[in-house]
């Protein structure tokens, strides 16, 4: 269970914050970074996702480009998330986030801020935007994993 | 004037009381599709309940009838359009098809390298991209013609971009994001003095307007019939019957050709059999004939009075939210584009989905006008016959409220 009770106030504060003030936007300096190109063809969401993995843990995960608020928020949330796990706790975070989108039960204990898109269901046609800096994450992950990296 | 109150009782979508996140519908997307009045659905229906034979395909009486029908709706159109003949009007699947064979039937026939296709960049994606693949064909290429500061066409930037290498102009007469009317028939005249071909991409302008295509001297004129209450899935392309035969077919199979053999000699039927290849969508001419004929008895010039009433009343509510930045205040159609202030488009479609009211967001697709309005994204409001005052009422509401947007998932 998250730390504290969020409250619909709470959660438009988060998703917003992420948005106007995202912590992870803008492209990578360093080098090493994987990148794969996530668009919609419902919304206009189009940007780059970056991944530094080193000793199969996530160093770093960024995103540049134009999104929703939806999904901008959510990818900006989703880099929190995996940071710092290994290949196997971060794509267990990601597979609860979509687990939770897709209204199926989910461990909401490693979610933390990621809760707050809890409601996308309601407004069906952005739960691809809520989802696919998650889902394009998730592929890197697993290519990397398999090979090794 | 008409009454859309009247009008939404022929519609079973209004008289079905649907209702969108648990609120009274608004349906402000009528530039995407329409809704369909009872006549419509009977034309349908009546085709499989009753009708059901094969166009060109017997010698029974069932489909003799069919071949009078379809050809009594190829009459209708070539009356609605003030065209010269019935064997002006090609069926297609809609104005997407109709400008790819536009595009392929008669660019990619008489296209040489060197050639120059003339554009703008507020044109629909099937207006661009039919033209792209033709130009990389041939070896043509494409020109655009400059937009004034309100994104329009004018005759002055048409004059400057023409030259001797013009050999087609394809423009929208109704633009999909701005909704500006182009002078069409003057830019008929200015095409043909340079001795170029006109194709008008009508998809956002017949539903609309009253149009004669004599009057206009387009070469080309391309619509879809569920833009207008049609059925999905039917659409005309009018040519000029003196070009129409000379263009290649880009379909060919059954029902087009006049002979072939073994060694492969092959000839075609004259227009419009030619373009037709494959049993052609029965159900959407039925539909579309009836449509017209509605859209008739309400009558065209009404239905554009009615738009440009409910055009002028948007500018006027959404500039008292002072909460709208608008992008075509002064274009003449039922098209109102426009953004909430501080909010991302597709943000504000989902806040107005919450509403009830649907609205479109994005690019529309006319993905290179996004660079010239200085935006990534706008929402488009369109209107129709049986759009009222209280609609608009619904939305210039919403968009006063627009800070409010992430109410939509709470």
């Amino acid at each position: 269970m998250p730390t504290f009770e969020l409250t619909p106030m709470m959660m438009r504060e988060i998703i917003m914050d992420h948005y106007s003030s995202p912590r992870h936007k803008g492209i990578p300096n360093g080098e090493g970074y994987e990148k794969l190109h996530a668009s919609s063809t419902n919304c206009i969401d189009d940007f780059d996702l970056y991944l530094l993995v080193e000793n199969g843990k996530v160093k770093d995960a960024k995103w540049e480009g134009v999104a929703c608020t939806i999904s901008s928020a959510s990818t900006d949330i989703m880099c929190d998330r995996v940071i710092g796990n290994d290949y196997k706790t971060a794509l267990y975070v990601i597979q609860q986030y979509l687990n939770m989108i897709e209204e199926k039960e989910y461990d909401d204990s490693v979610l933390d801020e990621a809760l707050v898109f809890m409601n996308t269901g309601k407004q069906a046609a952005r739960i691809h935007c809520a989802t696919m800096g998650w889902t394009s994450m998730r592929e890197m992950l697993e290519k990397d994993e398999k090979e090794g990296k | 004037m008409l009454d859309p109150k009247e009008i939404r009782k022929d519609f079973p979508m209004f008289r079905n009381n649907i209702q969108m996140q648990g609120k009274p519908l608004v349906f402000l997307d009528n530039s995407s599709t329409t809704f369909k009045p009872d006549c419509v659905l009977e034309a349908v229906s009546r085709y499989y309940q009753y009708e059901t034979s094969n166009s060109h395909r017997g010698d029974y009486d069932l489909c003799y009838n069919a071949d009078q029908k379809i050809l009594n709706v190829r009459k209708q159109i070539a009356t609605f359009l003030n065209a010269k003949s019935e064997n002006e009007i090609v069926f297609t699947s809609g104005a997407t098809s109709s400008l790819n064979l536009v595009a392929y039937g008669y660019g990619g026939r008489f296209l040489k390298e060197g050639d120059e296709i003339l554009i703008d960049e507020g044109e629909h994606a099937s207006n661009v991209l039919p033209w792209f693949v033709v130009a990389k064909q041939t070896g043509a290429t494409i020109k655009y013609i400059p937009l004034d500061k309100e994104g329009k066409v004018t005759i002055e930037n048409l004059k400057k971009s023409l030259n001797s290498h013009t050999k087609i102009v394809s423009l929208a007469h109704v633009t999909n994001v701005l909704g500006f009317v182009l002078p069409a028939k003057e830019v008929a005249k200015v095409v043909h003095e340079a001795g170029a071909i006109f194709c008008l991409d009508g998809a956002q302008s017949v539903p609309h307007m009253k149009i004669d295509v004599q009057d206009l001297d387009c070469d080309f004129l391309c619509f879809s019939g569920h833009k207008m209450c049609g059925p999905t899935g039917i659409g005309v392309m009018y040519g000029k019957f003196d070009l129409l035969k000379e263009m290649d077919p880009y379909l060919v199979g059954g029902g087009m050709n006049d002979k072939f053999n073994s060694c492969g000699l092959f000839t075609y039927l004259l227009p419009p059999a030619r373009f037709e290849a494959g049993t052609i969508n029965i159900e959407g001419i039925y539909g579309l004939g009836a449509a017209i004929s509605y859209l008739e008895k309400i009558g065209m010039e009404n239905i554009n009075a009615h738009e440009k009433e409910l055009k002028r009343y948007a500018i006027e509510k959404l500039k008292e939210t002072d909460n709208a930045i608008i992008y075509n205040e002064n274009s003449e159609s039922g098209i109102v584009t426009f953004n909430i202030k501080d909010v991302f488009a597709q943000d504000a479609a989902t806040f107005l989905n919450s509403k009830g009211i649907a609205c479109r967001s994005g690019q529309h697709c006319a993905k290179i006008l996004n660079e010239f309005l200085g935006t990534p994204a706008t929402v488009r409001a369109s209107f129709y016959i049986y759009t009222t005052k209280e609609d608009i009422d619904a939305l210039a509401d919403a968009v006063k409220h627009g800070k409010d947007f992430l109410d939509a998932y709470f």
